[in-house]
């Protein structure tokens, strides 16, 4: 490593980059708040300004913008129970369920501090291990990318414990959905009934807002009261109760946030996957299972840190091999090519400077989110706690309508966004909760093209069965996990029911 | 009256004024450039090197926007929606504005879409891992022969460019190759090198991104490119395989014959600036020239060799 190590401090901490840091965690906090705005449409309409930068000082900008926005997906997940990105999705959990019964304001502290440790965590291994951990990464092949996807699915079953039924026609309803469109591999249309509007199939980002946004809208109208219960007094950051909590929970914060950079790592399972795989493991070795999904600090800070490590992870194969970790991942590759940058497997050779002032720089991104995500957290929830709902219903109809239509300025998404909407707030009527459908349709697609090419690949070979799991030791761990994520709580509630029953009512 | 009057001079003005403003000159304000993908590709990247030329030449700005959905469809469907004065631009990509029309039902047909000029093909590539045994083409070809079907070719998409070169190299060699379709070429990289497929339908784009990681066994020019003075063309080995991606630049139906000019000959000059030229080139594109007045000429004689192919991966399907 023959980096001088005073020059990439220097540079890190010099003032243009600082600016650059603390502009670009603020303004990614506020667009991904605002559910329809993602840190890729930021960046990549930020990309032009970076032409004209220095590559480093142009790369810190759009990192700190990405790994603010992965926070800023929290504070809307948490008032408003819709995630600003998806990476979101896992925060609405524990994070809503705490808002609404007055402790919003420790859910935004706590969600700024995992983040921000997630964030450290991702970033120093970046900084560390990157040529390390990027080679790993390509043992990942489609089939492995199934057993993922199930992974996520079995989070359904484990998710609905109340109502397992309604859970799993919920995720088989949204594997239907992930199906509409143009086929991959194949080719055949399906399920669009002729339509333009479904051509490209539903967009997550448009269900997403409609799923969770909608039913929130309809039920703020046809209750009366307040949308959230305000806090007692005015009780600050609830810092210290945060910190307290994330002492508590330590254990949790590192194994989310390695969780969150390892899943980060590979190309093209994003903070979406990270934090839900986080949220279930965070389930399954806590003490008290049953409370998560009602209100549980643990699961808020699991979530949260695990979507903020996948900014760090991302770009370790980035970087090192040149495949985008994530979608802001490709937007900045491209960015770095059109300065002349290849990167790849010579950039920490030719550009070495480059590359570790970036990672320091990210890392000083990250801490500077502590401050100006409390703030920003404290702005918005006092604006959600104190407008009252005859302001709020408006702005944030507005706010979905202008948020689907931005995703690619295609009003088909907004239609999809109300239709959604509609049924989303029909099925939670009849007791069927959003969270399965989203899942379905984000992890159907990873799932459907894993195992039709670990087919395609087994048949060409003659050994499918090989191809989908004999030969593959990497699937047999995530299998493993899915078993051990079914069966113990199942076993466990037998082991304490015998416990319960003295003498045992065989 | 006199109210009702005033009422009506205003709006014949202002209908006047926005009249005026319609016929104004191309080009006067910001253009929208819109990729049909995902951003990171190789539509996005050539975008982005022609986005500050372009923005020097008009002295507007150039605003790149993206649609992806349906392999492009989405956005080639909607094309003749939008606006048609010149400041609406969208990329295009062959074959996939003929192929999908053929093969499909996306929406929209190849004759919708009034391309103005291509500038610029990446080249269809065989390319292997750095460690792979295969050391030339003739070595995959005997592989292939000595048990059809077992090889696995990755590739981004069906019936895409590199459905369509696998296909050609089966037909003019008899090696029988598996496509493996892949969500872009993105994620066609990480198959090869974790050695998930045994070779990639790519392009040369793909061999300077990744440098010494991979082989490029092949390239389907007439010459050799500048950048990889080393690898053969198809040509020179005996198979008839010249082509790749094509990419160009369409406008609404609705824009008027001298705006569709004035496109052209400013995408033809950005074509010709040796700064962009080496640009692309050390991207690992191949550039091209087919502006406005031969379109027509180049866009029959696309579509007659892919109708011949299409016919194969339908029956392939």
């Amino acid at each position: 490593m023959n980096v001088d190590v005073g020059f990439v401090l220097g540079e890190a901490f010099s003032l243009v980059n600082l600016v650059l840091a603390i502009s670009g965690v603020v303004l990614g906090t506020v667009i991904g708040a605002l559910p329809g705005l993602s840190a890729t449409m930021a960046i990549a309409i930020l990309v032009p300004f970076t032409f004209t930068m220095d590559p480093a000082s142009a790369l810190i900008m759009l990192g700190a913008i990405y790994t603010g926005a992965i926070y800023g997906g929290a504070l809307s997940a948490i008032l408003v129970n819709t995630p600003g990105t998806p990476s979101a999705i896992a925060t609405t959990f524990d994070g809503y369920p705490m808002a609404k019964r007055g402790d919003g304001d420790l859910a935004v502290t706590l969600a700024v501090l995992a983040s921000v440790t997630g964030g450290l965590i991702g970033a120093i291994i970046l900084l560390t291990l990157a040529p390390v951990l990027a080679r790993p990464a390509l043992a990942f092949h489609s089939t492995e990318y199934f057993w993922l996807a199930m992974l996520g699915l079995t989070l359904i079953a484990s998710l609905s414990t109340g109502n397992l039924l309604k859970g799993l026609i919920g995720g088989c309803f949204g594997l239907t959905l992930s199906m509409i469109g143009v086929a991959v591999i194949g080719g055949d249309m399906r399920f669009t009934f002729g339509s333009q509007t479904l051509l490209g199939g539903i967009d997550i980002v448009a269900a997403l807002i409609g799923l969770y946004c909608i039913p929130v809208l309809i039920d703020m109208v046809a209750r009366p009261g307040q949308h959230l219960r305000p806090p007692e007094s005015n009780r600050g950051f609830r810092l210290a109760e945060a910190l307290r909590a994330c002492l508590r929970n330590g254990f949790n914060l590192v194994r989310s946030s390695i969780i969150g950079t390892l899943v980060g790592i590979l190309p093209g399972a994003g903070g979406s996957i990270a934090s839900l795989v986080a949220y279930s493991e965070a389930r399954r070795s806590s003490r008290h299972p049953e409370r998560f999904g009602k209100g549980e600090p643990g699961g808020v800070l699991a979530t949260e840190s695990a979507n903020n490590a996948t900014v760090g992870g991302g770009f370790i194969p980035t970087l090192v091999l040149g495949i985008p970790g994530t979608p802001p991942d490709a937007v900045i590759l491209g960015a770095l090519l059109v300065q002349g940058i290849r990167v790849g497997p010579e950039l920490f050779t030719q550009h070495g400077g480059i590359v570790y002032v970036f990672m320091v720089g990210l890392v000083i991104a990250t801490v500077l989110m502590l401050p100006t995500g409390l703030f920003i957290g404290r702005y918005a929830y006092r604006f959600i706690v104190d407008t009252p709902k005859a302001m709020l219903v408006p702005l944030v109809a507005f706010m979905t309508v202008l948020g689907s239509f931005a995703i690619h300025a295609n009003p088909n998404d907004v239609l999809v966004m109300v239709v959604m909407g509609v049924m989303g707030w029909l099925l939670s009527l009849g007791g069927y909760s959003v969270s399965p459908i989203v899942l379905g349709l984000i992890l159907g697609q990873i799932a459907e093209q894993g195992f039709m090419r670990a087919y395609m690949i087994g048949t060409a070979r003659g050994d499918f069965l090989g191809q989908l799991i004999v030969n593959r030791p990497i699937s047999w761990a995530i299998v493993a996990l899915i078993a051990v994520t079914l069966f113990v709580p199942v076993i466990r509630q037998y082991l304490v029911g015998r416990r319960t029953v003295p003498g045992g009512a065989e | 009256m006199k109210k009702k009057s005033l009422a009506c001079l205003i709006a014949g003005a202002a209908v006047a004024i926005m009249a005026a403003g319609a016929a104004s000159a191309f080009p006067d304000r910001a253009i929208t450039y819109v990729i049909p993908f995902n951003p990171g590709g190789e539509s996005d990247i050539s975008a982005r090197f022609q986005q500050p030329h372009m923005q020097e030449l008009t002295g507007q700005d150039v605003v790149v926007q993206y649609q992806p959905g349906a392999g492009g469809a989405q956005a080639w469907s909607v094309l003749n929606d939008q606006p048609g004065d010149g400041h609406y631009i969208m990329g295009t990509n062959l074959p996939h504005i003929v192929m999908q029309p053929m093969l499909q039902d996306p929406g929209y047909e190849t004759d919708d879409l009034t391309n103005v000029y291509m500038f610029h093909f990446t080249p269809d590539a065989l390319i292997v891992g750095a460690d792979s045994e295969f050391q030339s083409v003739q070595d995959v070809i005997d592989a292939a022969k000595a048990d059809p079907g077992a090889l696995t070719g990755g590739g981004s998409g069906t019936n895409s460019a590199n459905h369509i070169a696998n296909q050609l190299f089966a037909n003019e060699t008899g090696a029988q190759i598996t496509y493996i379709p892949y969500t872009g070429t993105g994620a066609t990289i990480p198959a090869l090198l974790g050695g998930e497929v045994d070779m990639l339908w790519g392009y040369s784009t793909i061999a300077a991104t990744q440098g010494d990681a991979v082989r490029m066994l092949a390239i389907a020019q007439e010459e050799r490119h500048p950048l990889f003075p080393d690898v053969p063309t198809f040509k020179e080995l005996g198979i008839d395989m010249v082509g790749g991606a094509y990419r160009g630049i369409a406008v609404p139906k609705s824009t008027p014959e001298d705006v569709r000019q004035q496109l052209s000959d400013l995408i033809g000059e950005i074509n010709a600036n040796p700064d962009f030229i080496k640009q692309m080139e050390e991207a690992g594109f191949a550039m091209l020239d087919v502006p406005y007045e031969e379109m027509d000429a180049f866009m029959a004689e696309r579509k007659e060799t892919y109708r011949a192919i299409a016919e194969q991966l339908e029956s392939a399907n």
